[in-house]
């Protein structure tokens, strides 16, 4: 049986998220693929990103976070409310998100008054 | 930037060493952004060193450029990552995995990593590039991945040719392209699940394999263990991870992810004009020529004297042909040197040398060219998704 480790950067992480690997139940022939193993990570979910408040805030927490964390936001550049439509829009029609109209129209407004511009 | 290297804990411990990092998550370090909203945290994700975080979910990990300056192929450890799906498994048991060929096919397979490793194994080196890369630097910025110019690396890939799986499979005359599927899903049913797919005559082709190594070892989680498509000289989004379904089409994939998304304009260079709205457009493909300085960087202060410049080219699989560098921003250039070839789709390391003279600025630049004629482009290309940006790179330095 081998016992695979692998090599991570412990010591001097700012933050380390786990993994833990165990040797297939197999008895190790002498062509078992590497692969052959059981692999289980365990990832760190949203960090420390959450939506910033404001009005709109509790509609964009329960319908965009469903698929992604608010770094898919937070990362964009600076976009107008016209973007910001087609993004909502864009994860309606293309992505399947289930979000009532009311509730896009208040995601729209929130996302660009938080994290966007007027213009 | 090298982190220390230990033994990784193993089995129990797991969740306590999770818990007590979070706490310290506020400390985290943080990489400054090139852009509007590009500072990103370092975060050590499972099997991977601390990369720039773009978003933990799904896990969208850019490698830190200086990587680029450590060696010709990017560690596991250091490789960008990049899913779609927020719903990844975290547990995968290689021993029990199969990939199930079926669809236009004589006879249906499902195959074992024990399979697989029982037929011809081949090894190749090849960039893995995502199609987004450096989206962040579009001008006029567009929506989608943020990346500065690490969502790429350099592997060594060992597994099967795919073309040995669908001969085995056999392919009906009336197979039209192949379709790849993984294991990870979406969060909701309603969203389509990621798929892509290849024409016959490329997934065919001798140099696509699937690969249940990478550098040597398993490939981590995070970069489609325990096996995963790779279509060299090719954008990522084709190099499914954790192959699951190999299926052949007898017609052309019309779903979301291949009709839809990841479509470039047919047009000169792929750019069209921010305000264009009617241009015919194509699937993503193959890799277009690029060329970086990987121990210098934008702003940066240097000494006087003859400074060593270096750095990486590669292109969609004709090979580098020359890389070229310049001290002033592209009005001269001197030929760099390339080092060694490690094949035509893998990177390929080059050095040159600039004479800087003191209380100086300089506009270093750098171009490569392809076997095929491709070239970089002088000014930045548009298109509405953010793709294959090729522009030649510039590094303002200063001289002390």
């Amino acid at each position: 049986m081998k016992l695979m480790t692998f090599a991570a950067c412990a010591m001097l992480a700012p933050l380390v998220a786990a993994v833990a690997v165990s040797a297939s139940q197999k008895p190790a022939a002498k062509a078992e693929p590497a692969a052959n193993s059981n692999v289980g990570i365990t990832l760190p979910g949203d960090l420390s990103f959450q939506f910033k408040p404001g009005p709109g805030s509790q509609a964009a927490t329960t319908y965009c976070l469903t698929c992604h964390s608010s770094a898919y936001v937070s990362t964009q550049p600076v976009l107008n409310k016209a973007h910001w439509d087609a993004e909502v829009t864009k994860m309606r029609k293309a992505y399947g998100a289930m979000i009532p109209d009311k509730d896009a129209g208040e995601i729209v407004d929130y996302l660009t008054a938080v994290y966007g511009k007027s213009t | 930037m090298q982190p220390s290297r230990g033994s990784f804990i193993v089995g129990a411990g797991a969740a306590t060493l999770i818990s007590a990092a979070l706490a310290r998550a506020s400390a985290e370090t943080i990489v400054h952004g090139v852009f509007e909203n590009g500072d990103r945290p370092l975060v050590a994700f499972p099997q991977k060193r601390p990369l720039m975080v773009l978003t933990p979910r799904p896990p969208q990990l850019e490698t830190p450029f200086a990587v680029f300056d450590e060696g010709v192929f990017t560690p596991n450890d250091a490789f960008f990552v990049r899913w779609h799906l927020a719903d990844i498994p975290t547990s995968i048991d290689g021993a029990k995995h199969r990939i199930r060929v079926a669809g236009a096919v004589g006879e249906e397979l499902s195959l074992s990593l024990r399979d697989l490793h029982a037929m011809p194994a081949v090894e190749i080196a090849a960039v893995n590039q995502c199609s987004g890369n450096s989206r962040g630097f579009f001008d006029p910025r567009t929506a989608g991945g943020q990346w500065q110019n690490g969502a790429m690396g350099n592997a060594v890939w060992k597994g099967v040719r795919l073309k040995s799986i669908l001969d085995r499979a056999g392919l009906k005359s009336d197979a039209r392209q192949v379709q790849f599927n993984g294991l990870d899903r979406p969060a909701l049913p309603t969203t389509p699940d990621f798929r892509k797919s290849l024409d016959v005559d490329v997934a065919r082709g001798e140099d696509v394999i699937v690969a249940y190594e990478m550098n040597g070892k398993p490939l981590p989680l995070l970069n489609g263990f325990p096996v995963r498509l790779v279509v060299p000289g090719w954008y990522s989004t084709y190099w499914v991870k954790m192959l699951s379904d190999i299926l052949v089409l007898d017609r052309i994939d019309d779903q979301f992810w291949m009709k839809t998304a990841y479509r470039i304009p047919d047009t000169p260079n792929h750019s069209v004009a921010p305000a264009d709205k009617d241009f015919a457009t194509i699937p993503i493909n193959r890799m277009v020529v690029r060329s970086f300085v990987t121990n210098v960087t934008d702003g940066q202060t240097m000494k006087a004297g003859r400074a060593e410049v270096r750095g990486i080219a590669f292109d969609g699989g004709s090979g580098i042909k020359s890389v070229e560098l310049s001290p002033d921003g592209g009005a001269t250039w001197s030929p760099a040197a390339l080092e060694r070839d490690y094949g035509k789709y893998s990177f390929r390391r080059w050095k040159g040398d600039v004479k800087l003279e003191a209380g100086k600025t300089y506009d270093l630049a750098c171009r490569a060219v392809g076997n095929d004629g491709g070239q970089q482009t002088t000014t930045s290309i548009w298109n509405p998704g953010g793709y294959m940006l090729n522009v030649v790179q510039k590094y303002k330095v200063t001289v002390a």
